[in-house]
């Protein structure tokens, strides 16, 4: 299929065209999980996989916003393109959020070659938002040579990043918590790429030497040892270093013949979540909805049989397996 | 996405446009919103209308809210009327607050601001009124 085939959706051909108004609008689509917006995505997606896509995740405060505003400085002086997708956390109470990282960035609203797009993550945990994925796709396909993808920043818990991009780095600061904390299960675990932020503040040194010996004591299946690198935001320092960071792990993934493995990986849990979400929409209806509930609830109620019990029987009586 | 569509939160662009610093009110507002269930993109400090609607139009937002307390108001608002009219797609709504006469606020209106806000507005007439004007989604 080529942009000018009339098979193409009208969005789909648009957006292939760099038409930024056609991708904004898209993107709300997708977001808004409107159906009509299907076969734009389905168009699209032969046209995608040409991007590099980063993820940026750590904790609240380290200036992963302002990182990524001086990585977009680098990246254009490279000469390449870049989308960025902020996701910021939605209230769980109102569902309204404040999405601020656009103001940390110097450059969307002046150069052709970055789109700044700031996601809510309207309830989805992990770091991103249920849609992060399509939408970095969505980039992807418009031509952007890099996409960028900052998670919300709630701390241990923003490993999802690792299901977008095939390089993700963690940025972190001096003085964040002792070492015990980098034992703890998550976010260490998920960098290629440590990323010691603020390193204009004293302490910095030390932190980038803890996390080498703990990156050299990593023992990743994929033969990886996660990089460390110190950077000032503020003083524009350790940008470059940074970057030839994430490419020294991108040139791993392809050196050792994992990039197709890891891709193919993640493309067999989107399926199975995207199946698995289909089946729970069809099923939960019909569950709620049947008879033999009111039944079962009323034996529950009454303690004569327990709710473990209870799921099964009104399964079976679904004719589920 | 094969999911039924689900309530979709208002999108809305609060920015400061030209060289005052007073972001209180731009901050307290960004937040009713937010407490009013809106997405919204803070776009900050020092903003020229041309920043202002490309940062609109990439966000795709259904309301844009201006914040000026410098007095240029009849310079900065009608340029990003304009630019917002010359640019192709649907057009989105404007209100604005700050220290602005009511003179000027009669001639910004008729130039297409659908309501500004002055010192004393009320939260939740401004959350109302968002509410109100703001671009239906289709």
């Amino acid at each position: 299929m080529t942009v000018g085939s009339p098979a193409l959706p009208p969005a789909a051909r648009r957006i292939l065209r760099h038409d930024r108004g056609e991708l904004a609008r898209t993107i709300s689509a997708v977001e808004n999980h409107d159906p009509r917006v299907l076969p734009t995505i389905r168009a699209l997606y032969p046209h995608t996989g040409h991007a590099l896509v980063v993820g940026i995740a750590g904790p609240l405060g380290v200036g992963k916003s302002s990182l990524i505003n001086v990585i977009l400085e680098h990246l254009r002086s490279l000469g390449k393109t870049v989308g960025v997708i902020g996701v910021d956390p939605s209230s769980p109470f109102s569902g309204g959020s404040v999405l601020g990282d656009r103001i940390r960035i110097d450059r969307p609203s002046k150069d052709d070659g970055v789109y700044f797009r700031s996601m809510a993550s309207r309830g989805h945990a992990g770091g991103i938002a249920a849609t992060t994925r399509e939408v970095s796709r969505l980039l992807d396909a418009f031509g952007f040579n890099v996409v960028l993808v900052e998670t919300v920043g709630s701390g241990q818990v923003d490993v999802e990043i690792r299901q977008v991009a095939s390089t993700s780095v963690v940025v972190l600061v001096p003085h964040l918590g002792d070492e015990v904390q980098s034992l703890k299960a998550g976010l260490f675990e998920i960098a290629d790429v440590f990323c010691v932020n603020k390193a204009d503040l004293p302490g910095a040194d030390g932190a980038a030497r803890y996390l080498q010996e703990m990156a050299g004591l990593a023992l990743r299946a994929d033969g990886w040892r996660p990089k460390v690198v110190q950077a000032s935001a503020v003083a524009r320092s350790g940008i470059a270093q940074l970057w030839d960071a994430i490419e020294a792990h991108e040139a791993h993934l392809d050196s050792t013949g994992q990039r197709a493995s890891a891709q193919r990986a993640r493309l067999k849990a989107e399926i199975v979540e995207l199946a698995r979400e289909a089946l729970v929409e069809r099923w939960s209806d019909r569950l709620s909805r049947n008879a033999e509930l009111g039944r079962l609830l009323d034996q529950v109620e009454s303690r004569q049989v327990d709710p473990h019990t209870a799921a099964d029987r009104l399964l079976r009586k679904l004719g589920s397996p | 996405m094969g999911r039924k569509k689900v309530e979709t939160p208002v999108r809305v662009l609060i920015a400061k446009p030209g060289l005052d610093g007073h972001d209180r009110g731009a901050k307290i507002v960004a937040r009713a919103l937010r407490d009013a269930g809106m997405e919204v993109i803070y776009a900050g400090l020092r903003q020229t209308p041309e920043e202002i609607v490309q940062s609109a139009r990439d966000e795709d937002v259904d309301l844009i809210g201006l914040s000026i307390l410098s007095g240029a108001h009849m310079v900065l608002f009608p340029k990003v009327l304009k630019l917002l009219k010359s640019a192709r797609g649907r057009s989105i709504p404007v209100f604005a607050g700050g220290i602005i006469p009511d003179e000027d606020a009669r001639r910004l209106k008729r130039l297409g601001v659908k309501a500004i806000f002055g010192p004393g507005a009320s939260l939740e007439e401004i959350i109302l009124t968002a509410r109100r004007i703001a671009r239906p989604r289709a």
